[in-house]
């Protein structure tokens, strides 16, 4: 049985890419309530005020940023797994991404704690518009790279005979 | 009827006076003689006669591109600037059970709307059909009824209501003012305590409020003092926290007391306060706790915080440290440290924004005091800066006036609470960055805890769709406030300006100061993210396409020389004005707090008194005369004509003064003319000229009178006080007026001449 750490890899890459999709989608759910709480529909607030809703909506883009650490994390412990599973590929697709990260991180608003948005220039319209693509190309990579981790996990499984887990590979090779 | 197109108008022989072509290579006078009107928009005359006062609302480019590639041809920035809540003389105020707003977009009736007929009206912004209520048909102006488009909301362009309840999160919360005072050594050794106790002591009737009103001191170098003023204490009593790591209030109640119930004891308090740290020795001065505790005083019910600091703070959370590189100062390229180095302050003034505290920062160091970190705390929770470098009681004395002026009017002027704003625009254009001092809680709304009639305002527009079948697009800005009385009041300002599609009426349009305000909003904000030498190269490049533009796209025939239109014949000299700014200037030595004050003022400051600090006027004051002149209030006032900052200008044998806003220049020649000296300086020769004097001596000469009603009218215009200088050729603020003389050379820039030919060298590549 060729349960080889590679395969493990994979397997574990799965998992988590899928938790980073999850988080992929709620930056863009976050970015877009701030963005489209101008355009306000007739049945919301009637008043000037801001109402609870939309400072909430402002401390959600503060909680996101504390998504933003564990999600720099999580994909920088995936490309030290490949580093150690000797799956070059891999890790060369996931380290522009890697690269990205410590250049966003390190270019950051001046901050006491760890972050990455600045309440008080997040609304600014370009700063809001980079981040709203960011959110997008970043669901389309993990997307992207959740499909091919779940073929690659079929990869190792090829040559043996595991028929449950190898039937997806097979019917790929033989299609 | 409105005014045909202009494009059509330059195949006949006579262009719009906007649109002369001015070779700025050869007219060398481009100065009006007096200050530069605002440009009217090409409207209507029945719309125009209503429109906004340029004054609170100005937009740089008054007739709007219908596309956004249009504007992106013309290379010049859209954008309006406000003073929303300007002192006023004349302001109608609505009392009204309805306030008509339109169904969708919530934008409030304005004279632009369109009556469809008498029971129905077309918004001006997003174009919905709205029902006129019943109430509204009713005019109580004028007694009639179904006339509705003569009620006051619809025949003024700014207007203030009376806002119902549904307008209020919570009851209208009073009046509510902490000082927070800075007692180190180093303070009390400025006397500064002396003065604000007795502008407090002078000022404590006047201070806006009702009988709600709250005061409150706090007081701290290393440790925090509070003072509790409860009625029935014999005097105020001090308590001292010294646990500055976690800031605790000593007393639940009775630190902020109700002004008219204790005025005894608050007056006692600030009678004695100055005594209470003569002979202290404490030269630490924890502000960052200070602020927390002051915080805490102020959050369950929101107001102003005024801070008066003296040195850097180095106690406690937020302590700063010195960054500033003294070598530095006249450095030619980059200039570090214009971005705060901690969050602190940041963070702070967002907390106070949400609880709807102010907090305003009296900074009177002489050393530096990282104001770029400081400066936070006032600038997102809606706050002013004041900036008094090296104050003291004896050796300053001019800055003690200026200190005192602005302390009254500080204390005495309108304030508005809990405040909040948005600006509305017509469907196909989107605000979409903001510029001056408060928090952008969601995409247009600013939140303001305090609104002043000091503060400025400036935004940046896009075209997202195409502007289409519209002959005109409207403005709103709404403040949403409770006045110092308890009543909650929105003030709504709605400004119409016409669209157009062709380049020449886009660029016959533009408003030279406007733009000038905007692109030096533009470029703080550069410096502070980019570097300074982007900012500057950004200014000089805004200069150089837009005229590059206008070269290619508007003139017909293409003659040498570098040719702008005459709206825009200014935009060179405002430009240069912005590089040789202390904000942006390099390779002359400029304090890092001067130059981040400056920054602070250039985004705070409303246009009018923008304008004179970067382009300050001149003129000549000795041979005043009474031709031409103003009569206000029965007093004449001469009118002298506005000279160009080039030492060109000066002569040896004149005086001359130099209005640059927050301080006035009057410099005397060497050879003076002899009558001047004597009627109006009091002195017999120029060597008796005295060396540090601000106060002219009020004689009883004609051209003493004429010389103190003029610079007497300049001061009323404005609501801070600015110094005056007498300046002779020894004299120290000398090196100060000369940098003022923006069209000359320095060792480290160009002169005006040289600046244009740089321009035309860069157009014609």
């Amino acid at each position: 049985m060729a349960f080889t750490f590679a395969a493990f890899c994979y397997m574990l890459a799965l998992l988590l890419t899928a938790a980073l999709i999850f988080f992929a989608i709620w930056h863009i759910i976050a970015f877009d309530e701030l963005k489209t709480d101008y355009k306000n529909p007739i049945d919301q607030c009637n008043t000037l005020n801001p109402t609870v809703e939309k400072v909430k909506k402002i401390k959600r883009v503060k909680i996101a940023l504390k998504l933003v650490l564990p999600e720099y994390l999580i994909h920088f412990f995936f490309c030290v797994m490949f580093f150690c599973a000797a799956e070059w590929l891999t890790l060369s697709l996931n380290i522009p991404l890697l690269a990205y990260h410590v250049w966003r991180y390190m270019s950051r608003p001046v901050m006491s704690g760890p972050g990455l948005y600045d309440p008080t220039t997040i609304m600014n319209a370009d700063i809001l518009a980079y981040c709203q693509k960011e959110g997008w190309c970043k669901l389309a990579f993990y997307l992207l790279s959740f499909f091919y981790y779940l073929y690659g996990y079929e990869k190792p499984f090829v040559s043996s005979s595991f028929p449950l887990l190898s039937c997806l590979g097979i019917s790929i090779n033989i299609i | 009827m409105l005014c045909p197109s202009l494009a059509a108008l330059s195949l006949q022989s006579s262009t719009p006076e906007a649109l002369r072509v001015v070779n700025l290579l050869q007219e060398r006078n481009l100065l009006p003689p007096g200050p530069i009107p605002a440009p009217t928009p090409c409207l209507p005359q029945d719309l125009q006669k209503i429109n906004c006062n340029p004054e609170v609302f100005r937009s740089t480019l008054t007739s709007i591109p219908q596309t956004q590639s249009l504007l992106n041809k013309a290379k010049l920035p859209l954008g309006l600037l406000l003073h929303p809540f300007k002192d006023l003389s004349q302001l109608p105020v609505v009392t009204s059970s309805t306030i008509v707003r339109c169904r969708s977009c919530r934008t409030y009736i304005n004279p632009f709307v369109s009556f469809l007929d008498q029971r129905r009206w077309k918004c001006n912004l997003c174009y919905r059909v709205n029902d006129v209520p019943e109430e509204f048909m009713y005019n109580p102006v004028s007694r009639s009824y179904g006339e509705p488009h003569k009620r006051p909301e619809v025949q003024n362009a700014t207007i203030e209501f009376i806002a119902p309840s549904e307008y209020m999160l919570r009851p209208p919360q009073p009046a509510v003012y902490l000082f927070v005072l800075d007692v180190s050594h180093n303070a009390v050794e400025t006397g500064y305590l002396n003065m604000v106790c007795q502008s407090l002591l002078d000022n404590i009737n006047a201070l806006p409020g009702d009988s709600r009103t709250k005061i409150g001191f706090i007081t701290f170098d290393s440790t925090i003092h509070f003072y509790n003023l409860q009625e029935g204490l014999s005097q105020p009593q001090m308590l001292i926290v010294s646990d500055i790591e976690d800031i605790f209030l000593p007393t639940p109640d009775s630190l902020l007391v109700n002004l008219s119930e204790c005025k005894e004891l608050v007056q006692d308090l600030l009678k004695s306060l100055p005594n209470l740290f003569e002979k202290t020795m404490e030269t630490q001065s924890a502000l960052g706790p200070a602020l927390q505790a002051a915080f805490k005083l102020l959050s369950p019910t929101g107001g102003r915080m005024s801070v008066f600091q003296t040195q850097l703070p180095n106690l406690g959370v937020g302590a700063l440290k010195s960054r500033e590189d003294p070598n530095q100062r006249a450095s030619a390229k980059d200039i570090q440290h214009l971005s705060p180095a901690t969050d602190f302050y940041k963070k702070l003034a967002l907390d106070c924004s949400g609880q709807q505290v102010a907090v305003d920062l009296f900074l009177l160091s002489a050393q530096y005091c990282d104001l770029a970190s400081l400066g936070c705390i006032s600038r997102y929770s809606a706050g002013s800066v004041y900036y008094y470098p090296s104050y003291h009681h004896a050796h300053n004395p001019a800055q003690v006036e200026r200190f005192q002026k602005d302390l009254k009017r500080y204390l005495t002027r309108k304030i508005g609470f809990e405040a909040v704003m948005r600006i509305r625009c017509t469907k196909g254009l989107s605000i979409h960055t903001f510029h001056g001092n408060f928090f952008v809680r969601s995409t247009d709304l600013l939140s303001l805890p305090n609104v002043n009639p000091d503060a400025g305002f400036a935004v940046q527009m896009s075209i997202e769709e195409n502007l289409l079948d519209m002959q005109v697009v409207s403005f709103q800005a709404a403040l949403l406030y409770t006045s110092s009385k308890g009543e909650r009041r929105i003030r709504v300002h709605t400004m119409c300006l016409p669209v157009v599609n062709s380049l020449s009426d886009i660029f016959a349009g533009a408003d030279v100061q406007a733009i000038t305000g905007l692109l030096a909003s533009m470029a703080v904000d550069r410096s502070v993210s980019a570097s300074l030498s982007d900012a500057r190269d950004a200014m000089t490049n805004a200069a150089i396409d837009s005229l590059a533009s206008y070269r290619q796209s508007v003139l017909t025939i293409q003659q040498p020389g570098l040719l702008a239109p005459a709206c825009l014949r200014l935009f060179p000299l405002y430009i240069l004005a912005l590089l040789k700014q202390k904000a942006f200037r390099t390779g002359t030595s400029t304090r890092l707090d001067d130059r981040v004050f400056a920054m602070c003022q250039l985004k705070y400051q409303p246009l009018a008194y923008l304008m004179l600090m970067i382009h300050p006027a001149l003129y000549r004051v000795d041979d005043l005369t009474d031709e031409g002149a103003l009569n206000i209030n029965e007093r004449t006032i001469p009118q002298p004509r506005v000279q160009q900052l080039s030492v060109e200008k000066l002569s040896r044998e004149g005086a001359f003064l130099m209005d640059a806003g927050m301080v006035i220049y009057l410099w005397v020649g060497r050879n003076c003319n002899p009558n001047f000296l004597t009627q109006v300086l009091g002195v017999p020769n120029y060597t008796a000229v005295p060396q540090n004097l601000y106060l002219l001596p009020e004689l009883d000469t004609a051209e003493s009178q004429r010389t103190r009603a003029f610079i007497g009218w300049l001061r009323d215009q404005r609501p801070f006080f600015p110094t005056l200088h007498v300046i002779r050729d020894e004299s120290q603020l000398k090196a100060n007026f000369m940098q003022n003389m923006i069209e000359d050379r320095t060792e480290s820039a160009l002169s005006y001449y040289e600046f244009l030919l740089h321009l035309q060298q860069q157009i014609s590549k």
